[in-house]
């Protein structure tokens, strides 16, 4: 396949990770208290990998070149409606919706890149940043013929869908694959667990290998040696007679592309668009994931993007009756005290504890939550000394 | 022509308002080198100082008014701050209607005081850490900060009204020989205007004209040379990060009459006020102001009813199209110093 | 998630026999092979879906939703008051849970996004095992969250959302509106206004510029048109502005002597307050006084504008001054638990559970299709609002609209807004078709299995 040993073994263990996901994510026995932790269930699943994607596709920009985009959530936008219209217009497979995604935000990207590389350093991030708002406010307002707005898109009974057969009296119109409905389900009930395998994640999880697959190839490739030399130091690449534009374009239509096709797959899993993703914490947010989990590493933004999902879709639903029940078996002076002293981290304050720990990941630890899992890994093995590290899997960016 | 004039008398009041929060945020860029994303957030808690103040004033005790009724049927209960015991109740009235001026007393040494803080409890260990860094931790803080200012306060806007001898507006229209209410101007936003023109132009005297700001310039250009003249340049840095961040509150005080304060103010400016900041060029206090003001009348002149009718939509975009246009004609913005943030 | 699946607390039944053997029992499902429906409530319990925002510019009024979502519970549940349930004319809740089952709630966050909403409807459906979605404080996440609940084959009933898409273009079959309409908002407005400030106006539009600025603009300059008032010019202000001084400040050189403010929430608080600082109010123009109008007002959000909304004109859904049975009863069980009166986002929320709850009971199933058949055309009363229908053709809500007017001299921080007139339902009902609803079609109602 072209990779070394370690970037095989890499590769197969988040193959692994991703076909038992929902084994995985779902520890906790149904009923039980921790249940609240849960994340086996399909919507979620699909977002960590989705996320994944356009976290490991924002790492290619700006893992490798430095150059840190502010506006990544307009091609993921872009690339949402051309899915869905592509739904509406031709068909509800996903197939077409996904390509064209991809094709859309990629010659988006094209158009961005190509005037935003004119500038480097934070010139270039709000350049960048000022496409992706210009999108979102035209997309919510003006352009609501197109975008719907601030009701976004469904797909709708009524639509053209020109390749489809037309639809059973009572029927909606369903995203599928060849008429595998993405959102059918195995169900597999063991002892008191409960484990989901839905159709739709798969079919993400698959994408996300590929992509992850590809991303490795980009990262060991002499392209990716060339976008490093970028990082370091872009005068010297330009005495040595390089252009860099070409590269550094390159590497942001791919990125681009990456965001478009996790646009397309939002849709293909959940069929509705909406213009705030393409708001600018949007866009922040993706650079949050990858610096988090460690830019310029390989598995650091998958890493971020689960982690930053996973707070949102679980801590935010912790409300207050569950605290009590929780500490229900604590005398009631205690229990009190508890549910006073967290209630302020859960629920309506999952904002605070994001941004709590935030500070303190990127306080403790300079390389993201890779560097958690490094220092980890070398507590429990000692014999080698630190260093002994392979590129790009674990070296943090700079 | 009235139009005109009189969305060029917007424009320098939305403009002073950028300009003072870019101000701020080229302050701690210029001098610290770090990117300060919470920024908004002491904005914003300026704003909240003088939330806080006017509460502090309409501390009250409750008296029990037996002829009136509650929701509920109940016994009405009143309020009577303590104000009223302690000055009478007309001065007690005149103190709580002039709180939002007297919160800038209030707001000084609490802005500085957390400024510092700031820098020596946190920003302090991130000089040499990568921007993305310092973008991460001080975004986390910004979210701490205002989840804060959310879980004691709500999240709905809070009515902080400038003093009654402030309400109606001046009518520069008649002083100009226009017909009369063709251009009229709000008293307290000429207030503002004046106000963020003196912050600005102390600023710029502080480090023209005394030695500690002449210092601070010299450090800004360049640190390690200034180090090693035996000068203490951090010391000196931490103060300029004070002085920002009270620029940044009091900014925030006087805006809350023009529109009430809720605890995602911040994050609303922050956006704008980067901008502002790259368009003016980094690492220039001068060009952060006239970026500012120059955004400040552009954005008015696009909310007119007549541009709209030819460009609908321009108002939404007018700010970012007027940066990407300003940043590929002059590569470092306005005034920007060249090698400043690009790489 | 799946149409194709059984309920989860069933699994767990069976897959407990399996388990115990030390054997994993895949179990394939298909939608055609299986006869119930989505979540069914297989235990001694019942999973509702409170979805309301709490983070975001909306946190308060989603706070007030989750207050009356509570209360509506513990009613239903046979705990506190009763509230309502006493004064509802369908006597089908006997406050033993909804048929007989204890309700239980999980809560979620939509952030007033569309994309988090309906991530965390998701959640509630595929995780939870939830029956039915409820809340929500704008038409955005309402249009959003009801096509999902039709997709997956729950029941939405929608919290706060004015804009005439949700029961217009945008109406499901398994999603219901309570709440009011900006066509009911203008039709509500007109007369009064007309009343107060003459037939002949000139009127200045301020509106946000999205869906719900546009029905809005179109509702109220239609009916206000209809009496005889001018439009002299509709600008359009973005979402996110927050200074609205620029598009304050030309109003009076348009000559025209009324303004409208299409703005809710933040958009509200922030314009209305401007124009007020512009000394709008203090003006003549035409030789009349000028005036503002906020088509929509919300309790929670007039009180950012603090002494500003006095004497303003505005429409309402429901105030909790009401003298009727059903508000007396509400804001009495609510406001003994919580020690203030409740919103009207909270009215709504605990309407619609009970409506819900009710609709259940009388259909004898959770099955989403025979709530959908229990609820159309249903009439009741004794809920504030008087006599209420929810239409058949539209699963909207038809009753009476208030009129208020910002009060001159609140008696408390809560005592802001005064009810000018109560009007009624025949003058705000429209025709199905009606042109500002056209495009849009129920569909099916969709039971998930």
């Amino acid at each position: 396949m072209g990779l070394n040993k370690r970037d095989v073994t890499l590769l197969v263990i988040v193959a692994i990770l991703c076909l038992f996901a929902p084994f995985i994510l779902n520890p906790f026995p149904e009923g039980s208290a921790m249940a609240q932790f849960n994340a086996g269930y399909p919507d979620l699943m699909q977002r960590l990998v989705i996320f994944g994607i356009f976290a490991i596709g924002f790492n290619i920009l700006f893992g490798l070149t430095g150059y840190l985009s502010f506006g990544h959530a307009a091609f993921l936008g872009v690339g949402s409606y051309a899915a869905i219209w592509m739904m509406k217009l031709l068909t509800m497979n996903v197939i077409p919706a996904i390509i064209i995604s991809v094709l859309v935000a990629g010659l988006f990207s094209l158009l961005v890149g190509w005037i935003s590389l004119r500038r480097s350093g934070i010139y270039f991030s709000i350049l960048t940043l000022a496409f992706a708002q210009m999108s979102y406010s035209l997309a919510y307002s003006v352009l609501t013929p197109i975008t719907g707005g601030e009701t976004g898109l469904q797909p709708k009974v009524n639509d053209p869908r020109i390749l489809d057969g037309a639809l059973a009296e009572g029927q909606t119109p369903r995203a599928n694959l060849f008429g595998l409905q993405m959102n059918q389900s195995y169900e597999m009930a063991v002892g008191d667990w409960v484990f989901t395998f839905n159709a739709g994640y798969y079919l993400a999880a698959i994408v996300m290998l590929i992509a992850f697959y590809i991303s490795i190839r980009i990262f060991r490739s002499p392209f990716g040696m060339m976008l490093r030399a970028v990082k370091s130091n872009q005068q010297r690449l330009n005495y040595t007679g390089l252009n860099a534009k070409p590269y550094t374009l390159a590497a942001f239509v791919i990125s681009g592309m990456y965001a478009g096709l996790a646009g397309g797959l939002l849709v293909a899993m959940d069929t509705q668009v909406g213009a705030e993703r393409m708001f600018w914490t949007a866009s922040g947010e993706v650079v949050l994931m990858t610096i988090l989990g460690g830019a310029g590493t390989l598995i650091g933004p998958v890493l971020g993007a689960g982690f930053i999902k996973y707070m949102e879709n679980i801590v935010s639903k912790i409300n207050k009756s569950i605290l009590e029940q929780w500490f229900a078996f604590m005398p009631d002076g205690i229990e009190d005290l508890l549910v006073t002293l967290v209630y302020p981290f859960i629920g309506k304050g999952w904002h605070l504890t994001l941004g709590i720990l935030f500070m303190l990941v990127v306080i403790f630890l300079p390389g993201g939550l890779v560097e958690g899992g490094q220092r980890v890994g070398r507590l429990f093995k000692r014999k080698k000394p630190a260093g002994d590290k392979p590129d790009g899997k674990t070296t943090p960016a700079e | 022509m009235d139009a005109i004039i009189l969305q060029i008398l917007n424009g320098l009041d939305k403009g002073s308002a950028y300009a003072l929060i870019a101000l701020g945020l080229t302050l701690i860029f210029g001098t610290l080198g770090v990117v300060n994303f919470a920024h908004g957030a002491l904005f914003m808690i300026g704003a909240f100082c003088a939330v806080t103040l006017s509460r502090i004033l309409t501390f009250s005790h409750t008296v029990i008014d037996e002829t009136k009724k509650d929701f509920l049927g109940n016994p009405l209960k009143v309020e009577v701050p303590y104000i009223y015991d302690i000055f009478g109740q007309a001065t007690g009235d005149v103190i709580i209607d002039w709180a939002v001026p007297i919160s800038i007393l209030f707001a000084i040494p609490v802005m500085v005081a957390i400024g510092f803080a700031m820098e020596r409890g946190l920003i302090k260990h991130f000089y040499k850490r990568p921007h993305a860094d310092q973008i991460l931790v001080t975004f986390g803080l910004a979210i701490v900060l205002q989840e804060i200012i959310k879980y004691f306060y709500g999240a709905n806007p809070i009515p902080t009204p400038a003093p009654a001898a402030f309400t109606g507006s001046f009518d520069f229209g008649a002083m100009l020989g226009f017909d009369p209410n063709t251009i009229i101007y709000p008293y307290w936003r000429l207030v503002y205007f004046a106000f963020a023109a003196v912050i600005i132009g102390a600023v710029f005297a502080f480090l023209q004209f005394t030695t500690f700001g002449m210092v601070v310039r010299a450090g800004m250009a360049d640190r390690e040379t200034v180090g090693l003249l035996g000068i203490n340049i951090d010391k000196r840095f931490t103060i300029m990060f004070g002085i920002a961040a009270a620029v940044a509150g009091l900014a925030g005080v006087m805006y809350t009459p023009i529109n009430s304060p809720n605890y995602h103010m911040g994050m609303d400016f922050l956006v704008l006020s980067f901008v502002v900041v790259v368009v003016g060029g980094m690492g220039s206090l001068s060009g952060a102001v006239l970026a500012g003001f120059l955004l400040g009348v552009l954005e008015s002149f696009a909310s007119m009813a007549v541009v709209l009718e030819t460009l609908p939509g321009i108002n939404q975009i007018i700010i970012y199209l007027v940066a990407i246009i300003i940043l590929l004609t002059r590569p470092r913005g306005l005034m920007g110093r060249k090698g400043v943030m690009e790489d | 998630m799946s149409n194709s699946k059984l309920t989860r607390r069933g699994l767990i039944k069976t897959g407990a026999v399996a388990g115990a053997a030390g054997l994993a029992l895949p179990t394939y499902l298909r939608a055609d092979g299986h006869a119930g429906f989505l979540n069914a409530p297989a235990g001694s319990t019942v999973t509702l879906g409170f979805n309301v925002p709490q983070s975001g510019p909306y946190a308060d009024e989603g706070a007030d939703e989750l207050r009356a979502y509570e209360l509506a519970v513990e009613h239903l549940n046979g705990e506190g008051d009763g509230g309502m349930m006493n004064t509802f004319t369908s006597k089908a809740l006997k406050g033993n849970g909804i048929l007989g089952k204890k309700v239980e709630y999980v809560t979620g966050d939509t952030q007033t996004k569309s994309d988090a909403a309906r991530a965390s409807a998701k959640s509630m459906i595929e995780k939870d095992g939830a029956i039915m979605i409820t809340g929500g404080s704008s038409s955005g996440v309402a249009v959003a969250v009801q096509a999902l609940c039709q997709e997956a084959g729950v029941i939405f009933m929608a919290g706060l959302t004015h804009s005439n898409d949700t029961t217009g273009k945008d109406r499901r079959a398994n999603g219901f509106r309570h709440f009011f309409n900006s066509y009911m908002s203008g039709a509500a407005l007109a007369p009064v206004l007309a009343n107060a400030y003459g037939t002949d106006r000139k009127a200045y539009h301020l509106t946000a510029d999205y869906n719900w600025g546009y029905t809005t603009e179109e509702a109220v300059k239609t009916s206000t048109e209809a009496m005889g008032w001018e439009t002299v010019n509709a600008v359009k202000t973005p979402l996110t502005q927050t200074d609205f001084s620029s598009y304050i400040a030309p109003v009076l050189q348009s000559g025209a002597d009324t303004l409208v403010l299409n703005h809710y929430g933040g958009n509200m608080v922030n314009s209305l307050t401007n124009a007020v600082q512009f000394g709008l109010r203090d003006k003549q123009v035409n030789g009349k006084d000028f005036q503002i109008i906020v088509p929509l007002y919300s309790r929670l959000m007039a009180k950012g504008a603090g002494a500003n909304v006095k004497g303003i004109f505005g429409s309402t859904n429901w105030h909790w001054s009401l003298q009727d049975e059903g508000s007396k009863a509400f804001v009495k069980s609510f406001g003994t638990k919580y020690g203030f009166p409740p919103s009207q986002a909270a009215h709504t929320c605990y309407v619609q559970a009970l409506l819900y709850a009710d609709a259940v009971e009388r259909a004898g199933s959770f099955n989403p299709c025979a709530v959908v058949e229990a609820l159309e055309g249903f009439e009741f009363d004794g809920m504030g609002n008087g006599k209420t229908l929810y239409r058949a053709d539209d699963h909207q809500c038809f009753k009476d609209v208030l009129v208020v007017k910002g009060k001159e001299n609140p008696s408390s921080e809560f005592d802001l807004l005064e009810v000018v007139e109560v009007t009624p339902v025949e003058q705000v009902t429209y025709a199905p078709d009606h042109p500002q609803f056209a495009g849009g079609s129920l569909g099916t109602c969709n039971p998930g299995a």
